[in-house]
């Protein structure tokens, strides 16, 4: 109740707020405010909110020791949508994802203010249990890292530990529905035994999104997950984001501007952990509103 | 007097020199200090490659020269020796050439052997000044020839670096050959004495004989057993104390290894870790004392409040206190492999929403596995080696039993207790103590050897 309430709260206030910024932009500027402006006011251009979202970021820093990492994002994640990261290197797209599903608790001295609702429940609560919170709000990370097991065991470890069977067929269930899903099961269906090592980098990838949806997730982040793959990998795990859409809610980080382009529906330009501008991803890369966007998806970004 | 060491410092003077001369020499060569990039190399490197060549065949002609001369020099004394003597055993004649030996040093005056032998030691003495001068002049003329060769070779041109690149390339390739060597002929040696053993003891009787009482009457006439050199009771003393101190060393050390690794702050890791290794760093000795007058009594009192029988020196308290002593090799090799696991892997367990301690059963330890398998190999390795503690705390005597409140005895002890003392060097009772050290080293040779490859294999699988 208490959680719904902030929502209620929150929201209607800040897309105020935005809507205000962003019509006055226009009539007094015409096309973009410069940078140092746009830091000094510290706010997000273009449109990070939307209606009847299925996470809500406000403010949120996010410290490690001393280094201020990200500086007062808010952003919202809508449902079935695909959402990009972009940004330069080092900039905290990674920093900010994982404070999504609070990977960075296991990071020592890392600190995280503001609010992150998902579902309108904070995730920051103290009584909220990360246990649940990250079977609801899946991760694949850069890096394929299937474990060092069985194709079965890798996606049935998920449901396992959640305890999402009840018994075995169930389980063979969930495992083929979730090999299926992830686009894999046609190439690994006879050698489910086999370790997971032992595929391609790009069959390591999709083992790992097929594990993560096992758990069955609202939100996936994904953070550069075709950064080690081929251009038909790639292609096929794009496929795979795009189909996902349908059910789930999906946040990608990515370097690549044309995959920003072909998979997402908006955009969101990070730049030395600020949130710099959001948007429709088709509006963001042909008429960016802030400079720095603009110098990034052009490349002219020093 | 000239000696070798006198030799080895003229050879280092000169190298000194050599040194001084390559480097002067480079920079006339190149007309100047200022002119030193018309040389191939800086300088030094002419220096070094001059000293170089100066200091090492001269030391290498050296090292063989004293290796050899001994011999040669002995063989012409016996050539002259009175035929009586010469016709004396080979025993019987390196007792002469001690004597020989000990008028030269001067350990025993002249006058206490006969003329014989006197005359023998001041020829000894005479070939023996020979062989240093004959050395002096050879080896000296062979540094000065060293030295101006190179330097004659001195030119622009001269790769010196390079040249100097290949010879310490060499000198570390031969550094390592030591080591190398020294392991061949440590085996070889303890292989050629337990071979003698064989001959008085089958191979059979001593692998698999089950009674080991190595006392055996020296003189004919003296009581006493025969002798019954079976090697199992002992081994199975060793084993018994080893899988006591694994029991103990294993799950405390892989427990320790995973609090650290995956659960202790930074603070309580900079201070935990320096004392686990200074409990590696306390001699063995002081661990024997702990368990000889502590555990062993300790245990003692609550056997016999529990009405057990248990004796002085038990096999667990030997065991135990060696437990504790390896615990801190255990935790660090396990710690290595934990820390070897990927951290993408925890974060992946970690992403679906396992516990922390989900994640390290179920995952990390699984995947360090086969690498903490092999740390506690080469534990277990170290545990039958070790010696000290159950001199001190197991026993002597060689019971057949697998009852840890008993007194057994190790494979360890036993070749301390056959080599101290007084022993005949070719009785079968020394020599066991070298059959013993063959099976010994065979033992932790196989577990060493298998440690290594499943400690590679599984650092490879993350590379
Ligand atoms: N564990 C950490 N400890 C301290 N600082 C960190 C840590 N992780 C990240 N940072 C810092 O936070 C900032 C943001 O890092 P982050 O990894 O989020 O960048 P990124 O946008 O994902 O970059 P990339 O595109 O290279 O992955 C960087 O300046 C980085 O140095
Ligand atoms: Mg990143």
């Amino acid at each position: 109740m208490k959680m719904a309430f902030q929502q209620e709260l929150w929201q209607p206030k800040e897309l105020d707020v935005a809507t205000d910024q962003l019509t006055r932009t226009e009539e007094k500027k015409e096309l973009r405010i410069p940078a140092e402006r746009a830091q000094s006011v510290g706010q997000t251009v273009g449109k990070p909110f939307v209606d009847n979202p299925r996470m809500i970021c406000r403010e949120v820093n996010v410290y490690y020791g001393d280094k201020h990492a990200i500086r007062q994002v808010s952003l919202d994640i809508a449902r079935h949508e695909v959402i990009a990261m972009i940004g330069p290197s080092g900039c905290g797209k990674s920093t900010f994802i994982r404070c999504l599903n609070r990977m960075n608790d296991t990071i020592d001295g890392c600190r995280v203010t503001g609010q992150i609702l998902l579902d309108g429940q904070n995730i920051y609560d103290r009584q909220v249990d990360v246990v649940p919170l990250r079977a609801q709000v899946g991760m694949v990370f850069q890096k394929p890292n299937p474990f060092p097991k069985s194709i079965y065991d890798n996606v049935a470890y998920g449901p396992k530990i959640h305890g999402l069977a009840r018994n075995r067929s169930e389980l063979d269930q969930i495992v083929e529905i979730s090999l299926r899903k992830a686009g894999l099961w046609e190439e690994v269906k006879d050698r489910l035994s086999q370790s997971g090592t032992s595929l391609s980098g790009g069959q390591q990838q999709r083992l790992c999104i097929a594990r993560t949806i096992a758990v069955g997730p609202e939100v996936i982040l994904m953070d550069e997950p075709c950064s080690a793959l081929d251009p038909i990998a790639t292609g096929k795990i794009e496929e795979l984001i795009d189909e996902l859409r349908q059910q789930y809610s999906i946040a990608i980080v990515t370097h690549s501007m044309q995959q920003a382009a072909r998979v997402s529906q908006r955009t969101a330009y990070f730049h030395l952990g600020d949130l710099i501008e959001v948007g429709q991803t088709d509006q963001l890369f042909t008429m960016p509103r802030h400079k720095l966007t603009q110098d990034y998806i052009t490349g002219r970004f020093g | 007097m000239l000696t070798p060491a006198t030799i080895v410092i003229a050879i280092l003077l000169l190298t000194a020199a050599a040194y001084r001369i390559g480097v002067r020499r480079s920079l006339s060569v190149a007309g100047g200090a200022q002119a030193i990039r018309v040389l191939h190399s800086r300088p030094p490197y002419y220096g070094v490659l001059t000293a170089l060549w100066c200091a090492l065949p001269a030391l290498l002609v050296l090292a063989l020269w004293q290796a050899l001369a001994g011999g040669v020099i002995t063989h012409l004394v016996k050539a002259d020796l009175p035929p009586e003597m010469r016709a004396l055993s080979p025993a019987q004649f390196s007792l002469v050439i001690n004597d020989i030996k000990n008028i030269i040093n001067g350990d025993v005056p002249p006058d206490r052997v006969s003329p014989a032998i006197q005359t023998a030691a001041e020829h000894y003495r005479r070939l023996q000044q020979i062989s240093h001068l004959a050395a002096a002049a050879v080896v000296l003329s062979l540094a000065i020839l060293g030295l101006a060769l190179v330097r004659g070779r001195i030119h622009t041109g001269l790769r010196a670096r390079n040249h100097v690149e290949q010879l310490v390339r060499w000198l570390l390739a031969a550094c390592s050959t030591v080591a190398i060597f020294t392991t061949i002929g440590i085996v070889l040696s303890v292989l050629y004495e337990a071979l003698r053993f064989f001959k008085a003891v089958p191979v059979l009787d001593f692998l698999f004989g089950l009674e080991w009482s190595p006392q055996m009457a020296i003189r004919a006439d003296q009581v006493g057993s025969s002798g019954a050199f079976g090697a199992v009771p002992v081994l199975a003393g060793t084993v018994l104390i080893s899988a006591i101190a694994m029991a103990v060393a294993v799950p405390i050390g892989l427990m320790a290894a995973i609090y650290m690794s995956e659960y202790a702050g930074k603070k309580f890791r900079a201070v935990a870790k320096p004392l686990m290794e200074i409990l590696a760093g306390i001699p063995t000795v002081v661990y024997g004392f702990f368990a000889a007058l502590v555990v062993a009594p300790f245990i003692r009192g609550i056997g016999q409040a529990l009405g057990l029988d248990v004796s002085s020196e038990s096999a667990l308290a030997a065991g135990l206190v060696m437990g504790i002593m390896i615990i801190p090799f255990v935790s660090s090799l396990s710690d290595d492999m934990i820390n070897a696991v990927p951290q993408s892997l925890r974060d992946g367990a970690l992403g679906l929403g396992a516990t922390r301690s989900e994640t390290i059963k179920q995952v990390v330890l699984p995947a360090a596995l086969p690498g903490i398998v092999g740390g506690v190999l080469l534990a277990v390795s170290r545990a039958i080696g070790e010696t000290m503690i159950v001199v001190m705390a197991a026993g002597l005597t060689a019971n057949m039993t697998l009852n840890p409140f008993k007194a057994v005895t190790t494979v360890t002890v036993q070749i301390v207790t056959l080599l101290v003392g007084d022993q005949e060097f070719d009785s079968p009772k020394t020599l066991a103590a070298f059959a013993l050290g063959l099976l010994l080293f065979a033992i932790t040779l196989g577990l060493n050897i298998i440690a290594l490859k499943v400690v590679r294999k599984y650092k490879e699988q993350y590379e």
